[in-house]
């Protein structure tokens, strides 16, 4: 999705700079003045060339002897630009690169920030991968044109500082360069308009080709089990080729400019030659200033592509900027009371009235007026098939999402009048999903939270983990996630279960949290979880998990059933039946059957 | 620098010098060879477009202006030449950059379908899950960054050696002396660049550790959004991302302040030169050694030295990541595929009831403890058979063996009495069909996933197999039905729903042998029981081995495998397993107890 490069676009592009300049205004004023000496120096060294030419080398020939005063003069002037002109290039790109890598930098901590304030029903709203690259890609690409911005701001002084010198030296020479200078700048961007959606359908193909590789690569066991190789790499084949024809596409238009925009100044130095040797001859100008200003040109030739670079980086910047800007502009955020839970042991929870929608869309209901209570220190278990909602319940009980209608009260008080941090405190939830942070496993069991050593051990020996970690190379000290141990689906959730654990949650809620686990491990954690002095909600499927509860309450399609024990749910909720003695059934029935086809044999 | 894929058998072969990678990588690349000569002769002459100038400023000079009144004339036509000289050189760069572009992007989109080709038949794939962002870079960054060294780092190269050395030539033709002088003020610089290109490359790897660091840490922002607002921790997850991000950035700016003050160096190392060159210069033009128009061409000339060296460091670190990533391809490539197809010369087995054996059969991962153990074991066409144990007790790497993902390390896997070794893989994979317990999808609908099974599959043939798994209810109850989109790796769907999808794709490739692998373990109690009847009846007629996670799959076989510690235990029907002593009572009785608390 080539931006067109617009004058609107280019406005908003500006606009986009602007931004940085107010944001950065101290290192931004360092890198220009840099840039402005660096430009400057460019033209006076020329000058100083130009100087010495004119008073020590060309009358030394002449003449036949050296002035020893004007060559030593000439040899510091060319000495002193240069070190001048060294100083302002470092200058320029230090500080360039200062305030991009600053504003990337900010751009990134501002995008997280809102990503962990904004509520999570705006977090399912957006996919992962589009947010991931927000907070990268966007945000390296929103400020990628401050990098040639201040030589762009140096040239144009230069450019000043050139066309002044010119003009005095010669005006018909003068002329030659504005005529020149102008066409590379205009030829200059017209390459970078022609260069620039070319570029970025390539840069577009080449992420499409590293997603099909991603993808192929992930799914290799389907691919290889269904002998699916061949289609694969056909389909690979044919972005690749896509990213070829792009990529050479790319190049015929770099292979095009690039020569001319080299030839014109060399064409430049030529009429100078040309011309100037007329007005050398008429007498208006001495050949010192005829070299003077054929070497500016030849200096001049490369920095004015310069303004170029940044036309040519605007496109892409704003399209970065819209887009992090997105994130930062989002509203909707918890407000959050001011009370504080008080008391200790086990939480009483209450669920009102409830419902919730996606989108708050009251279409697309997930959750009707659902209602039940569990008193202090009570086991309740959620059961319901695939999609009728659990999951969902279980998030707004911690409030990660707030209810269409409906309140949800912990010991009385309505989650939301709770103070920032508050339920947290109290309340524990395991999810379904395991997420383990890139940190070691006392990190991941503590997240921040003040316990020593033995208390993580002794939730580790709660969720059953103690044993796989005393085993780990480093122990508690031993990283998990992106660059550590690789750890199995079963003894990662028991890790998120010791997480919730060692807080001595008011309230704890596994949803499904142990899904991975073996059923005699999985037994084992219970009998333990019984001990603890807490109210728990539990999503469950398997038979031994409900048994725990002493309350079920069964679900279906967003509402509640029926809820009662285990045995009074059995003997008269049809659905529940059907649910959790499925296996039991199909035991039975086939045991008919074999017992049938005894008889008969 | 992560080396080649570690961990499993990737060649190492590739290792050596620089310059011998290179020879490889091109020997590779044929396309990129064809023409090169030509390629390198226009750079030839686009190279030398740059002594244009020089030229007609020393014969302006020393010619034409000689006398008191310039000779116009002579002027006109040298200038007029040069002109010419510019526009030849001007076509001959045009034409070298689009022979050079074509060259490059063909030879290296070739290096890439042939490394991601080569990828998929490594067992690292399928065995390594870690390994698999490395591998996607040897098809993507890696090939990208030889292509950038090509295009750029490598024409430059060319370009800067061949400037420097016409300017040295006609430098020399000028005065030997200020050649000399110039030299002697450069030499120092250009023996100084490889130190500087080794700070800068640290600088790099610094950046690129940081940045990877910093995409971490921002990542769980993101996917942790859950976890962290559950538990309060957004503060302390702020503060982790602050940290990753301002590391990032420090060693940005700090590679940045090593490129700025090594950049410039060569500007003040230039005006040395010429100074040099008016001092001496003069002093040589007094004695009747070199003309006005000479020594400023030698002004100019300096110019085509500056460039070369301004970027050499840049050009310098790109060459060596070039030859790296080169490296990494060429691992990749050389390291043969350690679960090969017979191919031509494979066997074809007819469809029909299968059978397969298990001879003897060992199995370690390289490096490691055997993971199964001399297993011997028969299973006659159209039996149906459960495969049960504790998590890592061989039960997976039974299925693997099965599904020729990886060859035994001793013993042997038969089909029909055939070395699975030698059956040709496209008939293998028409004949056995796995489905792994995690049903991955690929971003398209619902009907796209479920005809991977069976290209060319019609609408109604996909929903008939929905239909005969006793699916119809749940895709009746997806709002869009078969156009359904799932999502990146079926992220929109559930994880039960997930598996049905791939149980659908492999019914439908409609197999000799079904291999399931814990393919049911995420969805419903009710509704695993109705796949599990529906699936009894279609794999009526084929063989069935299942990987059982739950007691009436086991009940339900005709023979039951346990294993324990890599071993086959014990075998059997169930009924009689049962009443025996041993590994299968205790798991039956775990089961029963965890099902009927």
């Amino acid at each position: 999705m080539a931006t067109k490069v617009t004058s609107a676009v280019m406005r908003e592009g500006l606009s986009v700079l602007g931004v940085a300049i107010r944001a950065e205004w101290a290192v931004f004023t360092a890198a220009v003045l840099s840039s402005a000496v660096y430009g400057g120096m460019t033209v006076a060294s020329a000058w100083a060339l130009g100087w010495a030419a004119e008073n020590a080398v060309l009358p030394a020939f002449a003449q036949g002897r050296a002035a020893a005063g004007a060559l030593w003069t000439g040899v510091l002037l060319i000495l002193g630009t240069a070190l001048l002109k060294a100083i302002g290039i470092a200058g320029r790109r230090i500080w360039a690169g200062t305030m991009q890598y600053n504003m990337q930098a900010r751009s990134r901590r501002e995008v997280t920030r809102q990503y962990l304030r904004l509520p999570l029903a705006w977090h399912h709203r957006h996919p992962t991968g589009q947010l991931l690259s927000n907070a990268s890609s966007d945000a390296e690409a929103a400020w990628a044109p401050l990098a040639p911005l201040p030589m762009a701001v140096g040239v144009i002084v230069m450019l000043l500082v050139a066309a002044v010198a010119m003009v005095v030296t010669d005006p018909v020479l003068a002329l030659v360069g504005f005529l020149i200078f102008p066409a590379i700048a205009v030829l200059n961007l017209v390459y970078q308009r022609r260069l620039s959606p070319l570029a970025t359908r390539a840069q577009q193909l080449r992420a499409e080709v590293s997603e099909i590789a991603h993808e192929s690569f992930d799914g290799a066991l389907v691919v290889k089990t269904l002998g699916r190789e061949e289609e694969e790499t056909e389909r690979f084949r044919r972005r690749a080729h896509e990213l070829r024809d792009a990529n050479i596409a790319v190049g015929r238009v770099r292979g095009l400019f690039d020569p001319l925009l080299e030839a014109l100044p060399t064409l430049g130095v030529l009429v100078v030659l040309a011309v100037g040797a007329h007005r050398l001859a008429g007498g208006s100008i001495s050949s010192g200033e005829l070299v003077q200003v054929a070497y500016l040109f030849t200096l001049l030739a490369f920095p004015i592509r310069a303004l170029g670079w940044v036309l040519a980086e605007l496109p892409r910047s704003v399209v970065g900027w819209r887009r992090v800007r997105q994130v930062l502009e989002a509203t909707g955020s918890m407000e959050y009371g001011q009370a504080r839970l008080q008391g200790d042991g086990a939480a009483a929870l209450e669920v009102k009235e409830l419902s919730y929608a996606y989108g708050e869309d009251p279409e697309r209901l997930v959750l009707r007026e659902v209602g039940f209570e569990v008193p202090a220190g009570r086991t309740v278990a959620l059961v319901g098939p695939t999609g009728s909602g659990k999951s969902t319940l279980v998030q707004t009980l911690v409030r990660l999402v707030d209810p269409l209608a409906g309140q949800v009260r912990l010991d009385g008080v309505d989650l939301r009048e709770i103070a920032y941090g508050g339920i947290a405190e109290s309340v524990a939830l395991v999810p379904q999903q395991t997420f383990l942070f890139d940190d070691t496993v006392r990190g991941n069991v503590t997240l921040g939270l003040p316990v020593d050593d033995q208390e993580v051990w002794a939730a580790l020996r709660l969720a059953q983990a103690d044993g796989f970690v005393s085993r780990l190379p480093q122990g508690l000290d031993t990283r998990v996630g992106e660059r550590g141990a690789t750890l199995s689906g079963g003894q990662r959730q028991r890790l998120a279960l010791a997480r919730a654990v060692v807080r001595r949650p008011r309230l704890l809620i596994l949803d499904d949290a142990t899904s991975s686990v073996d059923p005699q491990v999985e037994a084992r954690i219970l009998q333990g979880l019984r001990g603890e002095s807490a109210t728990v909600v539990l999503v469950a499927y398997r038979m031994a998990t409900i048994a725990l509860a002493d309350e079920v309450i069964y679900l279906e399609h967003g509402r509640v059933v029926d809820r009662g024990t285990h045995e009074q749910l059995l003997a008269r909720c049809q659905g529940y039946r059907n649910l959790v003695t499925a296996y039991e059934r199909e035991e039975a029935e086939r045991a008919a059957v074999e017992a049938g086809e005894g008889v008969s044999a | 620098m992560s080396q080649v894929v570690e961990g499993t058998r990737i060649s190492r072969n590739a290792e050596g010098s620089a310059l011998g990678t290179v020879r490889r990588g091109l020997a590779l690349t044929p396309e990129f060879r064809k023409g090169l000569l030509g390629t390198l002769a226009l750079a030839v002459a686009a190279t030398a477009g740059k002594i244009i100038v020089p030229i007609a400023v020393q014969q302006t000079i020393d010619t034409g202006l000689q006398s008191a009144t310039p000779d116009l004339a002579y002027i006109s036509r040298a200038v007029g030449l040069c002109a010419v000289a510019v526009l030849v050189t001007m076509l001959a760069g045009y034409a070298m950059n689009v022979r050079l572009y074509r060259a490059t992007e063909s030879s290296l989109a070739t290096l890439r379908v042939r490394g991601f080709r080569h990828v998929h038949d490594l067992s690292v794939l399928t065995q390594n899950t870690e390994r698999r962002g490395a591998l996607v870079s040897r098809v993507t960054g890696d090939v990208d960054q030889i292509s950038t060294f090509m295009q750029w780092g490598g024409l430059m190269i060319i370009v800067a050696c061949g400037q420097v050395l016409v300017a040295t030539v006609l430098m020399l033709v000028y005065s030997w002396q200020l050649t000399l002088l110039v030299w002697g003020c450069f030499l120092p610089l250009v023996i100084a660049l490889p130190r500087f290109q080794r700070w800068l490359s640290s600088a790099y790897t610094t950046v690129r550790e940081r940045t990877g660091d910093m995409l971490a840490a921002v990542s769980e922002s993101v996917v942790g959004a859950a976890v962290i607002r559950a538990y309060g921790s957004e503060r302390r997850t702020g503060e982790r991302i602050d940290a990753a991000i301002e590391a990032n950035r420090r060693a940005q700016i700090r590679a940045q302040k090593i490129v700025a003050t090594v950049f410039p160096l060569t500007e003040v190392v230039a005006a040395v030169a010429i100074s040099g060159i008016v001092l001496l210069g003069v002093h040589l033009g007094l004695g009747g050694h070199i003309t006005a128009g000479r020594l400023v061409a030698f002004l100019f000339l300096i110019t085509l030295f500056v460039s070369p060296l301004q970027i050499a460091t840049e050009v310098l670190n790109e060459a060596q990541n070039a030859v790296a990533g080169w490296r990494r391809v060429l691992g990749v490539l050389d390291t043969p595929p350690d679960v090969a197809d017979p191919g031509q010369d494979g066997v074809e087995l007819p469809r029909g009831p299968i059978s397969v054996a298990f001879e003897d059969v060992t199995f370690a991962y390289p490096g490691g403890e055997p993971v199964l153990k001399e297993v011997t074991v028969t299973v006659p066409p159209r039996t149906r058979v459960a495969v049960v144990g504790e998590t890592g007790s061989g039960k997976t790497t039974f299925a693997k063996l099965l599904t020729r993902l990886m060859d035994p390390v001793s013993g042997r896997v038969t089909v029909d009495g055939v070395d699975l070794r030698r059956v040709c893989f496209s008939s293998l994979r028409e004949r056995i069909v796995m489905v792994p317990q995690d049903g991955f999808l690929f971003d398209g609908t619902l009907a796209d996933n479920i005809r991977y099974g069976k290209p060319g599959a019609t609408d109604e043939e996909i929903t008939l197999a929905l239909t005969e798994l006793g699916l119809a209810d749940w895709l009746e109850g997806l709002p869009d039905g078969l156009e359904t989109k799932v999502g990146q790796r079926g992220e929109s769907l559930s994880a039960g729903e997930r598996q049905l999808v791939a149980l659908a794709r492999a019914y439908l490739a409609d197999p000799d042998l079904l291999l399931l692998d814990e393919a049911t373990s995420a969805v419903d109690p009710a509704t695993e029981v109705r796949l599990a009847r529906a699936l009894e009846g279609v794999t009526r007629g084929r063989t069935a081995i299942t990987i059982a996670h739950r007691l009436s799959t086991a009940e339900n076989a005709d023979e039951v495998l346990v294993f324990d510690a890599g071993r086959l235990v014990q075998r059997g029907p169930h009924a009689e397993l049962v009443r025996q002593d041993g590994v299968y009572a205790d798991l039956h009785a775990s089961w029963v107890s965890a099902a009927r608390t």
